[in-house]
């Protein structure tokens, strides 16, 4: 009884803060610093020769950010090749 | 293995998912998607096959080896592009205005042309190379640990 009771509060809780969070969240659409945004917008064409903002931004502007993601991915890979490869043993080695 | 249906109509369409894939990978300088994407979306269409065919069939055509060296061959040029541009900054885009993708389009909306963009296009080609391989050699080293297959070397 008593743990449904500390459930309910704890739920009750969670509620309120999400709500509050809701209510004085920052407007969508209006960015409160723009100046790096609008100098992107203008430039990357002019820079990068991409067409496509978004690529010009993860490959160029924010290229060390890629960089860490392919780390990551090839982390994982070799992590999964590591722990579940499961190759033939000759049988005189240990 | 599934029924010949599935296994048919796999067949035919892994053709299709290759070719998106590749477009989207091809295209990452100008449309939304690049090497990320585009590798993911071949990758699926190796799950597919996987799924339609089993492990131990799809194990005769692809090899560990291989796979490894796709993989180290994108992490590698991908790296190489980085630091070629370290004479002005790490991550330079060295490429625009020079023979290799060099043409520079005008600002604004355009139709856009495919010899753009520096080495964006060299890079999104080097992440959906290590994409496809590393994924798939994910997918499939999962699949043969489930069915208790041994991979090739």
């Amino acid at each position: 009884m008593r743990e449904s009771t500390g459930l309910g509060a704890l739920i009750v809780l969670v509620g309120l803060l999400v709500v509050g969070m809701v209510a004085f969240i920052h407007p969508f659409g209006y960015p409160s610093p723009t100046a790096m945004d609008d100098y992107i917008i203008d430039n990357a064409q002019r820079e990068t020769g991409s067409n496509s903002v978004v690529a010009s931004v993860v490959f160029d502007y924010r290229g060390l950010d890629t960089l860490g993601e392919a780390t990551i991915l090839f982390t994982a890979v070799t992590g999964v090749l590591l722990l579940l490869r499961t190759t033939k043993r000759k049988k005189d080695s240990p | 293995m599934l029924t010949k249906i599935v296994r048919t109509v796999a067949n035919q369409l892994i053709l299709f998912i290759l070719i998106f894939g590749l477009y989207v990978i091809a295209h990452g300088h100008l449309t939304p998607g690049g090497g990320f994407q585009g590798g993911a979306i071949v990758v699926s269409g190796i799950v597919m096959l996987l799924v339609a065919f089993n492990s131990k069939e799809l194990k005769k055509s692809i090899r560990e080896r291989v796979l490894s060296v796709m993989e180290s061959t994108g992490a590698l040029v991908f790296a190489a592009l980085a630091f070629a541009g370290l004479g002005t900054v790490f991550f330079y885009n060295f490429l625009v205005g020079s023979p290799i993708f060099g043409d520079i389009p005008p600002t604004g909306p355009n139709p856009g042309n495919l010899w753009t963009g520096g080495y964006i296009p060299i890079m999104n080609y080097a992440v959906g190379l290590k994409v496809i391989a590393g994924l798939s050699a994910v997918v499939l080293a999962l699949a043969l640990f489930a069915s208790g297959e041994e991979m090739e070397e």
